[in-house]
């Protein structure tokens, strides 16, 4: 056994691959995030990012390396347990389609066994947090639009107030303006609760909004973690590109600014 | 005697034999559902049963109904027993829509629903409960209908062994070539097994639009 580690990292890839029918789609990763901390995860489509989150609330386990979680490697925490305390926000959703919009946010208070009164007060505080009006609460999510299921999807990952979240495009379907008011409310809402946090999104002005640090993909591999200040001056060709591809954009002087 | 007149005269024995009937078919198709659902739930959770497990419903199906029946005919020691046997037997027949419905339908479950619930932490039991029984009951209630209205048919060869029901107006009507009484058993017979088709079918609609993936 090697020695345990400082547990001063709420999530922690040590060296973990994954390989899945002998193609590597995760290759020697090694990213931490402490608790209160918010590390962006960039790359392109396919580059491995929800196989990355996937290894951390253990719907996947390393072929190679380990993932720990407050210390403690996925494979040795109680499956049940770990997944309880990250709230995950799937890309395109996961909703229960036979729930209802309070059933779907209020899922884990309610196999936590919470008192219903305070079940249905965290739905409602949830509602608001996500811009949802209260209304919605009895519809199916067949009967809400994109946007709206997704705002769901990330209450749902909010409810229980797990320690740990993680992210898959949570704001992906969104209008500019409530994107907008999204990453603020987001923002206001990991400078009160600090959390670990690894976001992904393909949106560089969001990721520089909301980073503490940037990882970036490429291929299963992390190219590079930078801190959010260094990330627009790095010269490696990967990140050059994606702010090339990003400053084709009318008001690319703001990313740059942003980011300075 | 025309044959409305034959069922008014004898409509306290019409009665009887479709309550005989009803009995038959509904208790053949509870047990088949209490024993065939649970099967169909183990075999997605243990997929190398499913081939065996499926396959022996599918024997059983095939066996013609009047030859299962007819090997129980010549047993002496029957008696009254006949229509726990006769039960028993449609059970078995009812047996594989059950299997195969209640395990289609789960597998039918869309897998990125199934992995959402399990990354929200539920235990499989709450999975099954919570999730994949309930998005799977349109198809099951399918094969509760289909289990019903063939044990409502086969359940007239019933009476072949002594298990009453329709049957008995049936076989009265062919021994006596009287074409009234054999339309006096395959009448109310047919009249069941359309009704509970009707109604198992309205329910299988609700659960499927309840339900629909989004
Ligand atoms: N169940 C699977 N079976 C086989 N290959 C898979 C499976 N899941 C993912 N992959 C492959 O693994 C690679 C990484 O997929 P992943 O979903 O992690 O990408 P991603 O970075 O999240 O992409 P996107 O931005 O499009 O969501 C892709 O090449 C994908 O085809
Ligand atoms: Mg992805």
């Amino acid at each position: 056994m090697t020695i345990p580690p400082s547990h001063a990292s709420a999530i922690e890839f040590d060296h973990a691959s994954f390989r899945l029918n002998g193609r590597a789609l995760l290759h020697d990763l090694v990213l931490s995030v402490k608790q209160g901390e918010t590390v962006v995860l960039l790359g392109r489509s396919g580059s491995g990012k929800t196989t990355t989150l996937k290894l951390i609330n253990r719907l996947l386990l390393p072929t190679a390396g380990q993932v720990r979680v407050n210390g403690r490697r996925t494979a040795d925490w109680d499956p049940i347990r770990l997944r309880r305390s990250i709230g995950y926000v799937i890309q395109d959703g996961g909703l229960f389609p036979h729930f209802t919009v309070e059933r779907n946010i209020a899922l884990v208070p309610r196999i936590e066994n919470w008192p219903q009164a305070r079940v249905e007060a965290r739905v409602r505080e949830l509602l608001a947090t996500v811009g949802l009006d209260q209304e919605l609460a009895s519809r199916y999510p067949r009967q809400l639009s994109g946007g709206q299921r997704q705002r769901v999807g990330v209450a749902r990952a909010l409810a229980a107030d797990p320690p740990i979240l993680i992210l898959d495009e949570p704001f992906g379907a969104l209008d500019p303006i409530t994107r907008s008011e999204m990453q603020k409310e987001f923002r206001a809402l990991q400078q009160r609760m600090r959390k670990a946090v690894i976001f992904v999104t393909h949106d560089l002005r969001e990721a520089l909004l909301l980073a503490d640090r940037i990882a970036l993909m490429e291929e299963g591999r992390l190219i590079v973690d930078l801190p959010v200040a260094e990330f627009s001056r790095s010269e490696d060709p990967l990140v050059r590109a994606y702010l090339e591809a990003f400053s084709g954009l009318p008001d690319s002087t703001a990313i740059m600014r942003g980011s300075a | 005697m025309n044959f409305l007149q034959f069922m008014i005269a004898n409509r306290q024995q019409v009665l009887d034999l479709t309550l005989e009937h009803i009995t038959l078919a509904g208790v053949a198709t509870l047990l088949a559902a209490l024993v065939g659902i649970p099967l169909g739930i183990l075999i997605t959770r243990v997929p190398q049963l499913s081939k065996p497990v499926l396959g022996g419903a599918n024997i059983i199906q095939t066996i013609p109904s009047l030859a299962l029946f007819g090997f129980l005919l010549p047993a002496p020691w029957i008696g009254d027993r006949g229509s726990r046997l006769a039960i028993l037997a449609l059970a078995l027949y009812a047996l594989l829509p059950l299997i195969r419905n209640t395990y289609a339908g789960i597998r039918s479950v869309d897998p990125a629903v199934v992995e959402a619930g399990r990354a929200m932490g539920l235990t499989d039991l709450q999975l099954l409960f919570q999730v994949e029984l309930p998005l799977a009951s349109g198809v099951i209630v399918a094969g509760v209908r289909i289990a019903t209205v063939l044990s409502i048919g086969v359940a007239t060869i019933a009476a072949a062994i002594g298990a009453g029901g329709l049957g008995e107006f049936i076989f009265r009507g062919l021994a006596m070539v009287n074409n009234q009484v054999i339309l006096a058993g395959a009448i109310p017979a047919a009249l069941l097994a359309l009704s509970a088709d009707f109604i198992l079918g309205m329910l299988e609609r609700r659960l499927g639009s309840l339900h629909r993936k989004s």
